[in-house]
Protein backbone atom coordinates (compact mmCIF):
# COMPACT_ATOMS: atom_id res chain seq x y z
CA UNK A 1 0.00 0.00 0.00
CA UNK A 2 2.43 2.49 1.19
CA UNK A 3 4.45 1.49 -2.16
CA UNK A 4 2.24 1.86 -4.48
CA UNK A 5 1.58 5.69 -2.30
CA UNK A 6 5.24 6.48 -2.76
CA UNK A 7 4.82 5.46 -6.99
CA UNK A 8 1.89 7.50 -7.22
CA UNK A 9 3.20 10.59 -5.44
CA UNK A 10 6.48 10.28 -7.80
CA UNK A 11 4.25 9.69 -10.59
CA UNK A 12 2.13 12.96 -9.18
CA UNK A 13 5.92 15.09 -9.53
CA UNK A 14 7.23 13.47 -12.34
CA UNK A 15 4.45 13.74 -14.94
CA UNK A 16 4.40 17.72 -14.76
CA UNK A 17 8.41 17.82 -14.41
CA UNK A 18 8.47 15.70 -17.69
CA UNK A 19 6.04 17.54 -19.52
CA UNK A 20 7.63 21.08 -18.78
CA UNK A 21 10.92 19.71 -19.85
CA UNK A 22 8.98 18.45 -23.27
CA UNK A 23 7.90 22.04 -23.45
CA UNK A 24 11.66 23.49 -23.26
CA UNK A 25 12.97 21.16 -25.51
CA UNK A 26 10.66 21.42 -27.98
CA UNK A 27 10.50 25.16 -27.59
CA UNK A 28 14.58 25.33 -27.74
CA UNK A 29 14.44 23.74 -31.35
CA UNK A 30 10.92 25.72 -32.41
CA UNK A 31 12.19 29.08 -32.24
CA UNK A 32 8.81 30.42 -32.16
CA UNK A 33 8.18 34.04 -30.51
CA UNK A 34 4.54 32.85 -29.67
CA UNK A 35 5.89 29.96 -27.94
CA UNK A 36 8.68 31.16 -25.93
CA UNK A 37 10.72 28.67 -24.06
CA UNK A 38 9.99 27.78 -20.95
CA UNK A 39 13.57 28.91 -19.63
CA UNK A 40 12.18 32.64 -21.00
CA UNK A 41 8.92 32.22 -19.61
CA UNK A 42 10.39 31.29 -16.16
CA UNK A 43 12.58 34.16 -15.89
CA UNK A 44 9.84 36.63 -17.19
CA UNK A 45 7.55 34.91 -14.52
CA UNK A 46 10.58 36.30 -12.05
CA UNK A 47 10.68 39.74 -13.43
CA UNK A 48 7.08 40.37 -13.52
CA UNK A 49 5.33 37.81 -10.71
CA UNK A 50 8.55 38.35 -8.26
CA UNK A 51 7.75 41.11 -6.75
CA UNK A 52 6.79 43.64 -8.98
CA UNK A 53 3.40 43.23 -9.70
CA UNK A 54 2.35 41.68 -6.70
CA UNK A 55 1.53 44.74 -5.26
CA UNK A 56 -0.25 46.37 -8.11
CA UNK A 57 -2.15 43.84 -9.66
CA UNK A 58 -1.91 39.77 -7.95
CA UNK A 59 -3.12 41.68 -4.75
CA UNK A 60 -5.91 43.57 -6.30
CA UNK A 61 -6.96 40.29 -8.25
CA UNK A 62 -6.72 38.26 -4.99
CA UNK A 63 -8.97 40.80 -2.97
CA UNK A 64 -11.60 40.63 -5.92
CA UNK A 65 -11.53 36.80 -5.70
CA UNK A 66 -11.68 37.13 -1.69
CA UNK A 67 -14.79 39.34 -1.57
CA UNK A 68 -16.78 38.55 -4.90
CA UNK A 69 -16.10 34.80 -2.93
CA UNK A 70 -17.65 35.68 0.68
CA UNK A 71 -20.52 37.36 -0.69
CA UNK A 72 -21.73 35.13 -2.90
CA UNK A 73 -21.49 32.57 0.20
CA UNK A 74 -23.24 34.59 2.53
CA UNK A 75 -25.60 35.43 -0.23
CA UNK A 76 -25.85 31.63 -1.38
CA UNK A 77 -26.57 29.88 1.73
CA UNK A 78 -28.59 33.04 3.73
CA UNK A 79 -31.12 32.44 0.39
CA UNK A 80 -30.36 28.69 -0.08
CA UNK A 81 -31.71 28.13 3.16
CA UNK A 82 -35.27 30.25 2.59
CA UNK A 83 -35.85 29.40 -0.22
CA UNK A 84 -34.98 25.24 0.50
CA UNK A 85 -37.66 25.64 3.43
CA UNK A 86 -40.48 27.21 1.57
CA UNK A 87 -41.83 25.71 -0.92
CA UNK A 88 -43.89 28.85 -2.18
CA UNK A 89 -40.93 30.87 -2.24
CA UNK A 90 -38.95 28.30 -4.52
CA UNK A 91 -41.69 27.95 -6.60
CA UNK A 92 -41.31 31.98 -7.37
CA UNK A 93 -37.74 31.65 -7.53
CA UNK A 94 -36.58 28.92 -9.50
CA UNK A 95 -37.26 30.59 -12.56
CA UNK A 96 -35.29 33.63 -11.61
CA UNK A 97 -32.26 31.74 -10.90
CA UNK A 98 -32.65 29.03 -13.87
CA UNK A 99 -32.88 32.14 -16.15
CA UNK A 100 -29.40 34.35 -14.50
CA UNK A 101 -28.15 30.73 -14.26
CA UNK A 102 -28.02 30.17 -17.49
CA UNK A 103 -26.88 34.03 -18.96
CA UNK A 104 -23.45 33.45 -20.50
CA UNK A 105 -21.07 35.73 -18.00
CA UNK A 106 -19.67 37.97 -21.05
CA UNK A 107 -22.92 39.03 -21.84
CA UNK A 108 -23.07 40.75 -18.38
CA UNK A 109 -19.99 42.34 -18.68
CA UNK A 110 -20.76 45.53 -20.45
CA UNK A 111 -24.43 46.24 -18.37
CA UNK A 112 -22.04 45.49 -15.66
CA UNK A 113 -19.87 48.57 -16.18
CA UNK A 114 -22.59 51.11 -17.06
CA UNK A 115 -24.96 50.36 -14.34
CA UNK A 116 -22.26 50.74 -11.41
CA UNK A 117 -20.69 53.70 -12.79
CA UNK A 118 -17.09 51.65 -12.47
CA UNK A 119 -14.49 49.49 -13.76
CA UNK A 120 -12.69 49.80 -10.55
CA UNK A 121 -13.62 46.68 -7.39
CA UNK A 122 -17.09 47.63 -7.09
CA UNK A 123 -17.87 46.49 -10.87
CA UNK A 124 -15.06 43.54 -10.39
CA UNK A 125 -16.74 42.19 -7.02
CA UNK A 126 -20.56 42.87 -8.15
CA UNK A 127 -19.63 40.75 -10.95
CA UNK A 128 -17.77 37.98 -9.67
CA UNK A 129 -20.33 37.60 -6.42
CA UNK A 130 -23.35 37.58 -9.02
CA UNK A 131 -22.26 34.61 -10.70
CA UNK A 132 -20.85 32.17 -8.15
CA UNK A 133 -23.78 32.90 -5.94
CA UNK A 134 -25.22 30.48 -8.18
CA UNK A 135 -23.43 26.94 -7.02
CA UNK A 136 -23.61 27.92 -3.48
CA UNK A 137 -27.55 28.45 -3.96
CA UNK A 138 -28.30 25.39 -5.63
CA UNK A 139 -26.49 22.81 -3.34
CA UNK A 140 -27.32 24.56 -0.55
CA UNK A 141 -31.38 24.68 -1.62
CA UNK A 142 -30.91 20.98 -3.18
CA UNK A 143 -29.34 19.76 0.77
CA UNK A 144 -31.87 21.85 3.14
CA UNK A 145 -34.55 20.35 1.12
CA UNK A 146 -32.60 16.86 1.52
CA UNK A 147 -32.48 17.05 5.53
CA UNK A 148 -33.83 13.69 7.20
CA UNK A 149 -37.42 14.32 8.32
CA UNK A 150 -36.53 12.58 11.24
CA UNK A 151 -34.42 15.01 12.49
CA UNK A 152 -36.99 18.01 11.87
CA UNK A 153 -39.15 16.20 13.99
CA UNK A 154 -36.89 15.54 16.87
CA UNK A 155 -36.28 19.25 16.87
CA UNK A 156 -39.83 19.91 16.52
CA UNK A 157 -40.87 17.61 19.38
CA UNK A 158 -38.66 19.43 21.56
CA UNK A 159 -39.94 22.47 20.49
CA UNK A 160 -36.37 24.12 19.53
CA UNK A 161 -37.23 27.76 18.29
CA UNK A 162 -36.43 28.33 14.70
CA UNK A 163 -33.37 30.18 14.93
CA UNK A 164 -31.38 27.57 16.84
CA UNK A 165 -32.99 25.07 14.31
CA UNK A 166 -31.59 26.63 11.11
CA UNK A 167 -28.05 27.14 12.96
CA UNK A 168 -28.01 23.62 15.24
CA UNK A 169 -29.96 21.45 12.62
CA UNK A 170 -30.22 22.28 9.22
CA UNK A 171 -26.95 24.47 8.33
CA UNK A 172 -24.71 21.82 10.21
CA UNK A 173 -26.76 19.14 8.23
CA UNK A 174 -26.64 21.27 4.79
CA UNK A 175 -22.62 22.36 5.28
CA UNK A 176 -20.99 19.59 3.34
CA UNK A 177 -23.35 20.14 -0.04
CA UNK A 178 -22.81 23.51 0.66
CA UNK A 179 -18.93 23.37 1.12
CA UNK A 180 -19.38 21.34 -2.31
CA UNK A 181 -20.94 24.49 -3.87
CA UNK A 182 -18.36 26.64 -2.54
CA UNK A 183 -15.74 24.77 -3.98
CA UNK A 184 -17.08 25.32 -7.24
CA UNK A 185 -17.69 28.80 -6.96
CA UNK A 186 -14.33 29.27 -6.14
CA UNK A 187 -12.87 28.18 -9.12
CA UNK A 188 -15.63 30.08 -11.15
CA UNK A 189 -14.55 33.17 -8.79
CA UNK A 190 -11.06 32.95 -10.66
CA UNK A 191 -12.71 32.50 -14.09
CA UNK A 192 -14.45 35.34 -13.61
CA UNK A 193 -11.50 37.70 -11.78
CA UNK A 194 -10.03 37.19 -15.34
CA UNK A 195 -12.46 37.73 -17.67
CA UNK A 196 -13.90 40.81 -15.85
CA UNK A 197 -10.19 42.25 -15.68
CA UNK A 198 -9.50 41.84 -18.95
CA UNK A 199 -12.37 43.42 -20.56
CA UNK A 200 -11.97 46.13 -18.67
CA UNK A 201 -9.67 47.29 -15.87
CA UNK A 202 -6.51 49.39 -14.52
CA UNK A 203 -5.10 46.57 -12.56
CA UNK A 204 -5.17 43.11 -11.78
CA UNK A 205 -3.49 39.64 -13.09
CA UNK A 206 -6.41 39.80 -15.95
CA UNK A 207 -5.46 43.31 -16.88
CA UNK A 208 -1.58 42.20 -17.14
CA UNK A 209 -2.74 39.32 -19.66
CA UNK A 210 -4.30 42.02 -21.90
CA UNK A 211 -1.60 44.91 -21.83
CA UNK A 212 1.21 42.19 -23.06
CA UNK A 213 -1.07 40.54 -25.52
CA UNK A 214 -1.55 44.16 -26.70
CA UNK A 215 2.20 44.71 -26.88
CA UNK A 216 2.93 41.65 -28.67
CA UNK A 217 5.04 40.67 -25.65
CA UNK A 218 4.39 36.89 -25.37
CA UNK A 219 7.25 36.16 -22.68
CA UNK A 220 5.23 37.98 -19.63
CA UNK A 221 1.33 36.60 -21.44
CA UNK A 222 2.38 33.11 -21.31
CA UNK A 223 3.64 34.56 -16.78
CA UNK A 224 0.73 35.78 -16.75
CA UNK A 225 -1.25 32.47 -17.81
CA UNK A 226 1.16 30.37 -15.35
CA UNK A 227 0.30 32.43 -12.38
CA UNK A 228 -3.78 32.32 -13.51
CA UNK A 229 -3.13 28.32 -13.64
CA UNK A 230 -0.85 28.49 -10.01
CA UNK A 231 -3.58 31.03 -8.36
CA UNK A 232 -6.78 28.49 -9.13
CA UNK A 233 -4.76 25.17 -8.45
CA UNK A 234 -3.47 26.62 -4.54
CA UNK A 235 -6.54 28.30 -3.90
CA UNK A 236 -8.69 24.67 -4.85
CA UNK A 237 -5.73 23.12 -2.67
CA UNK A 238 -6.19 25.89 0.27
CA UNK A 239 -9.97 24.86 0.36
CA UNK A 240 -9.40 21.08 -0.15
CA UNK A 241 -7.34 21.46 3.09
CA UNK A 242 -9.84 23.57 5.61
CA UNK A 243 -12.83 21.49 3.85
CA UNK A 244 -11.21 18.37 6.05
CA UNK A 245 -10.89 20.03 8.79
CA UNK A 246 -14.39 21.40 8.84
CA UNK A 247 -16.18 18.32 7.37
CA UNK A 248 -13.95 15.77 9.34
CA UNK A 249 -16.77 14.15 11.09
CA UNK A 250 -18.48 14.02 7.63
CA UNK A 251 -16.13 11.45 6.80
CA UNK A 252 -15.86 9.57 9.49
CA UNK A 253 -20.10 9.63 9.74
CA UNK A 254 -20.40 8.09 6.08
CA UNK A 255 -17.68 5.67 6.79
CA UNK A 256 -19.62 4.16 10.11
CA UNK A 257 -23.06 4.29 8.19
CA UNK A 258 -24.20 2.15 5.32
CA UNK A 259 -25.78 4.28 2.75
CA UNK B 1 -58.02 13.37 35.43
CA UNK B 2 -55.07 11.62 33.67
CA UNK B 3 -52.33 13.08 32.51
CA UNK B 4 -52.90 11.59 29.17
CA UNK B 5 -56.32 11.31 27.06
CA UNK B 6 -56.49 10.68 23.84
CA UNK B 7 -60.12 10.99 22.77
CA UNK B 8 -61.87 9.56 19.63
CA UNK B 9 -58.23 10.02 17.67
CA UNK B 10 -58.13 9.69 14.21
CA UNK B 11 -56.03 10.63 11.04
CA UNK B 12 -57.13 10.25 7.20
CA UNK B 13 -54.72 11.51 4.26
CA UNK B 14 -56.58 12.32 1.27
CA UNK B 15 -60.06 13.41 0.62
CA UNK B 16 -63.25 11.23 -1.52
CA UNK B 17 -62.73 7.66 -2.56
CA UNK B 18 -59.19 7.52 -2.72
CA UNK B 19 -58.82 8.54 1.04
CA UNK B 20 -56.82 6.47 3.33
CA UNK B 21 -57.71 6.19 6.85
CA UNK B 22 -55.27 5.35 8.88
CA UNK B 23 -56.37 5.71 12.04
CA UNK B 24 -60.18 5.38 12.72
CA UNK B 25 -61.62 6.30 16.65
CA UNK B 26 -58.88 5.88 19.16
CA UNK B 27 -59.82 6.35 22.52
CA UNK B 28 -57.32 6.11 25.63
CA UNK B 29 -55.94 7.17 29.03
CA UNK B 30 -52.79 7.05 30.59
CA UNK B 31 -52.04 7.56 34.09
CA UNK B 32 -49.60 9.47 36.10
CA UNK B 33 -46.44 7.51 35.83
CA UNK B 34 -48.21 4.38 34.38
CA UNK B 35 -46.39 2.50 32.05
CA UNK B 36 -48.39 1.57 28.71
CA UNK B 37 -47.68 -0.53 25.61
CA UNK B 38 -49.80 0.07 22.50
CA UNK B 39 -49.06 -2.73 20.23
CA UNK B 40 -51.22 -3.76 16.79
CA UNK B 41 -51.00 -5.95 13.56
CA UNK B 42 -48.02 -4.29 11.06
CA UNK B 43 -49.04 -1.16 9.20
CA UNK B 44 -51.79 0.14 11.28
CA UNK B 45 -50.98 3.53 12.00
CA UNK B 46 -48.95 3.10 15.45
CA UNK B 47 -46.51 5.71 14.13
CA UNK B 48 -49.05 7.61 12.67
CA UNK B 49 -51.28 7.22 16.10
CA UNK B 50 -47.84 8.28 18.07
CA UNK B 51 -47.12 11.40 16.09
CA UNK B 52 -50.73 12.53 16.81
CA UNK B 53 -49.83 12.45 20.06
CA UNK B 54 -47.19 13.96 20.34
CA UNK B 55 -47.96 17.25 18.57
CA UNK B 56 -46.33 16.43 15.16
CA UNK B 57 -49.35 15.54 13.16
CA UNK B 58 -52.63 17.67 12.96
CA UNK B 59 -55.06 14.89 13.55
CA UNK B 60 -58.42 15.13 11.18
CA UNK B 61 -60.82 14.16 13.99
CA UNK B 62 -61.08 13.74 17.92
CA UNK B 63 -58.13 15.76 20.58
CA UNK B 64 -55.55 14.57 22.76
CA UNK B 65 -54.79 16.13 25.94
CA UNK B 66 -51.96 16.60 28.37
CA UNK B 67 -52.81 17.56 31.89
CA UNK B 68 -56.16 18.78 30.82
CA UNK B 69 -54.62 21.25 27.86
CA UNK B 70 -55.61 20.28 24.27
CA UNK B 71 -52.77 19.19 22.37
CA UNK B 72 -51.90 21.37 19.02
CA UNK B 73 -47.97 21.80 18.77
CA UNK B 74 -46.11 19.30 20.51
CA UNK B 75 -46.24 20.03 24.25
CA UNK B 76 -43.51 20.82 26.68
CA UNK B 77 -44.42 18.01 28.61
CA UNK B 78 -43.36 15.30 26.36
CA UNK B 79 -40.29 13.87 24.46
CA UNK B 80 -39.90 11.33 21.71
CA UNK B 81 -38.16 8.56 21.24
CA UNK B 82 -37.91 7.17 17.57
CA UNK B 83 -37.00 4.44 16.09
CA UNK B 84 -34.68 5.55 13.97
CA UNK B 85 -31.66 6.34 16.19
CA UNK B 86 -29.09 6.49 13.12
CA UNK B 87 -31.18 9.87 12.10
CA UNK B 88 -32.58 11.44 15.16
CA UNK B 89 -29.01 12.20 16.23
CA UNK B 90 -26.68 14.93 15.00
CA UNK B 91 -23.53 13.40 13.63
CA UNK B 92 -21.80 16.60 13.23
CA UNK B 93 -21.53 16.86 17.02
CA UNK B 94 -20.72 14.74 20.22
CA UNK B 95 -22.89 13.11 22.53
CA UNK B 96 -22.91 15.73 24.61
CA UNK B 97 -24.42 18.23 22.49
CA UNK B 98 -27.00 16.16 20.96
CA UNK B 99 -28.20 15.81 24.63
CA UNK B 100 -28.08 19.42 25.38
CA UNK B 101 -29.83 20.22 22.27
CA UNK B 102 -33.31 20.70 23.96
CA UNK B 103 -31.84 22.33 27.04
CA UNK B 104 -30.42 25.18 25.17
CA UNK B 105 -33.43 27.00 24.92
CA UNK B 106 -35.21 26.61 28.37
CA UNK B 107 -34.55 29.39 31.10
CA UNK B 108 -31.60 27.20 32.60
CA UNK B 109 -28.32 28.30 33.84
CA UNK B 110 -25.09 26.76 32.35
CA UNK B 111 -23.87 25.19 35.50
CA UNK B 112 -27.92 23.25 35.85
CA UNK B 113 -28.04 22.83 31.68
CA UNK B 114 -24.89 20.66 32.68
CA UNK B 115 -25.81 19.02 34.98
CA UNK B 116 -28.87 17.63 33.52
CA UNK B 117 -26.86 16.27 30.62
CA UNK B 118 -24.05 14.71 32.78
CA UNK B 119 -26.96 12.85 35.29
CA UNK B 120 -28.86 11.84 32.08
CA UNK B 121 -26.19 10.43 30.29
CA UNK B 122 -25.29 8.96 33.26
CA UNK B 123 -28.54 7.16 33.94
CA UNK B 124 -27.99 5.43 30.53
CA UNK B 125 -24.15 4.24 31.43
CA UNK B 126 -22.81 6.48 28.92
CA UNK B 127 -20.86 8.71 31.13
CA UNK B 128 -17.38 7.78 29.26
CA UNK B 129 -18.56 8.69 25.57
CA UNK B 130 -19.58 11.74 25.76
CA UNK B 131 -17.37 13.74 24.02
CA UNK B 132 -17.60 10.89 21.11
CA UNK B 133 -19.38 11.56 17.90
CA UNK B 134 -22.74 9.46 18.32
CA UNK B 135 -21.83 7.08 14.71
CA UNK B 136 -18.77 5.72 16.84
CA UNK B 137 -20.85 4.10 18.81
CA UNK B 138 -23.22 0.67 18.10
CA UNK B 139 -27.02 1.02 17.52
CA UNK B 140 -28.34 -0.09 21.16
CA UNK B 141 -25.79 2.92 22.64
CA UNK B 142 -27.11 5.64 20.32
CA UNK B 143 -30.43 4.57 20.78
CA UNK B 144 -29.03 5.14 24.77
CA UNK B 145 -28.46 8.59 23.79
CA UNK B 146 -31.44 9.52 22.01
CA UNK B 147 -33.27 8.13 25.46
CA UNK B 148 -30.70 10.47 27.57
CA UNK B 149 -31.42 13.55 25.60
CA UNK B 150 -35.10 12.94 26.34
CA UNK B 151 -34.43 12.24 29.82
CA UNK B 152 -32.37 15.29 30.30
CA UNK B 153 -35.56 17.58 28.41
CA UNK B 154 -37.60 16.62 32.30
CA UNK B 155 -40.80 15.45 30.40
CA UNK B 156 -43.82 14.33 32.27
CA UNK B 157 -44.57 11.76 29.35
CA UNK B 158 -41.44 10.02 27.11
CA UNK B 159 -43.66 8.58 24.00
CA UNK B 160 -41.21 5.81 22.39
CA UNK B 161 -42.04 5.02 18.90
CA UNK B 162 -40.63 1.09 18.38
CA UNK B 163 -37.43 2.36 20.08
CA UNK B 164 -35.79 -1.07 19.88
CA UNK B 165 -36.78 -2.42 17.09
CA UNK B 166 -33.53 -2.05 14.97
CA UNK B 167 -30.96 -3.42 17.48
CA UNK B 168 -29.88 -7.01 18.54
CA UNK B 169 -32.29 -9.16 20.46
CA UNK B 170 -29.53 -9.43 23.57
CA UNK B 171 -29.39 -5.66 22.93
CA UNK B 172 -32.85 -5.24 23.03
CA UNK B 173 -33.43 -6.63 26.20
CA UNK B 174 -30.76 -4.60 28.06
CA UNK B 175 -32.43 -1.48 26.76
CA UNK B 176 -35.91 -3.08 27.68
CA UNK B 177 -34.47 -3.07 31.53
CA UNK B 178 -32.63 0.39 31.50
CA UNK B 179 -36.51 1.80 30.14
CA UNK B 180 -37.76 -0.03 33.29
CA UNK B 181 -35.20 1.31 35.16
CA UNK B 182 -35.10 5.10 34.00
CA UNK B 183 -38.91 4.80 34.61
CA UNK B 184 -38.80 4.32 37.99
CA UNK B 185 -35.71 6.89 38.69
CA UNK B 186 -37.38 9.47 36.92
CA UNK B 187 -40.79 9.07 38.10
CA UNK B 188 -42.23 9.19 34.47
CA UNK B 189 -45.05 8.03 32.12
CA UNK B 190 -44.10 6.10 29.56
CA UNK B 191 -46.01 5.46 26.52
CA UNK B 192 -43.97 2.99 24.14
CA UNK B 193 -45.46 2.18 20.73
CA UNK B 194 -43.70 -1.55 19.73
CA UNK B 195 -44.89 -4.20 16.81
CA UNK B 196 -42.62 -6.66 19.37
CA UNK B 197 -45.82 -8.42 21.78
CA UNK B 198 -43.13 -10.30 24.27
CA UNK B 199 -41.68 -6.84 24.37
CA UNK B 200 -45.14 -5.41 24.85
CA UNK B 201 -46.40 -7.17 27.80
CA UNK B 202 -42.59 -7.58 29.44
CA UNK B 203 -42.52 -3.63 29.97
CA UNK B 204 -46.27 -2.36 30.56
CA UNK B 205 -48.37 -1.75 33.36
CA UNK B 206 -51.15 -2.09 31.15
CA UNK B 207 -51.08 -3.23 27.00
CA UNK B 208 -53.48 -1.52 24.54
CA UNK B 209 -53.75 -3.76 21.39
CA UNK B 210 -55.19 -2.16 18.27
CA UNK B 211 -56.85 -3.49 15.40
CA UNK B 212 -55.46 -3.05 12.14
CA UNK B 213 -56.53 -0.08 10.02
CA UNK B 214 -58.38 2.12 10.16
CA UNK B 215 -57.05 1.50 13.94
CA UNK B 216 -59.18 1.30 16.78
CA UNK B 217 -58.82 -0.27 20.12
CA UNK B 218 -59.12 -3.52 20.18
CA UNK B 219 -58.87 -4.20 24.25
CA UNK B 220 -57.05 -3.23 27.20
CA UNK B 221 -55.41 -5.54 28.77
CA UNK B 222 -53.98 -4.96 32.44
CA UNK B 223 -50.85 -6.87 32.88
CA UNK B 224 -50.53 -7.40 36.79
CA UNK B 225 -46.43 -8.96 36.42
CA UNK B 226 -45.14 -7.88 39.95
CA UNK B 227 -42.30 -5.28 39.51
CA UNK B 228 -39.08 -5.44 39.42
CA UNK B 229 -39.57 -7.75 36.16
CA UNK B 230 -36.49 -9.93 34.82
CA UNK B 231 -35.78 -11.14 31.89
CA UNK B 232 -35.82 -14.82 32.65
CA UNK B 233 -38.19 -15.01 35.72
CA UNK B 234 -40.73 -13.04 34.40
CA UNK B 235 -40.71 -13.97 30.48
CA UNK B 236 -40.69 -17.66 32.25
CA UNK B 237 -43.98 -17.12 34.87
CA UNK B 238 -47.34 -18.80 33.63
CA UNK B 239 -49.11 -15.50 34.11
CA UNK B 240 -46.79 -13.66 31.24
CA UNK B 241 -47.21 -16.85 28.88
CA UNK B 242 -50.61 -16.49 29.79
CA UNK B 243 -50.88 -13.02 28.43
CA UNK B 244 -48.80 -12.47 25.58
CA UNK B 245 -50.91 -15.60 24.57
CA UNK B 246 -53.92 -13.78 25.23
CA UNK B 247 -52.48 -10.94 22.98
CA UNK B 248 -50.97 -12.81 20.28
CA UNK B 249 -54.47 -14.11 19.93
CA UNK B 250 -56.25 -10.88 19.68
CA UNK B 251 -53.70 -9.48 17.16
CA UNK B 252 -53.66 -12.38 14.98
CA UNK B 253 -57.63 -12.30 14.39
CA UNK B 254 -57.00 -8.79 13.06
CA UNK B 255 -54.30 -9.69 10.25
CA UNK B 256 -55.25 -9.09 7.26
CA UNK B 257 -55.84 -12.61 5.47
CA UNK B 258 -55.10 -11.17 2.03
CA UNK B 259 -51.49 -10.13 3.40
CA UNK B 260 -50.70 -13.26 4.69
Amino acid sequence: MTRRRTLAVGLEILVPVLLLFGWQLYTVHAHSFKFPRLSTILVDFKKEWLFAHVGSDLVPSLERIGAGFAIATLVGIALGVLLGMSTVLRRIATPHIEYWRAMPPPALLPISIILLHSIQNRQKVAFIAFFCVFPVLLNTIDAVRGIDPTLIDTARSYRVPWQQRVWRIVLPSALPQIVAGMRNSLALAVIMMVLSEYFSSSSGVGYQLLISKNTFQFGPMWAAIVLIGLLGYLLNALFLLIERRLLAWHRGWRAATPQ
Amino acid sequence: MSILEIKELGKTYGTGPRATHAVGRVTFDVEEREFVCVVGPSGCGKTTLLKGIGGLLEPTRGEVLVNGQRVTEPPPETALVFQEYGRSLMPWTSVRSNVLLPLRHKKLDRAERGRLVEEAVEAVGLTRFLDHYPWQLSGGMQQRVAIARALAYQPAILLMDEPFASVDAQTRGDLEDLILRVREEFGITILFVTHDIDESVYLADRVIVLTHSPTEVKEIVPVPLPQPRDQIATKASPEFVELRAHVQRLIRVERVPASV
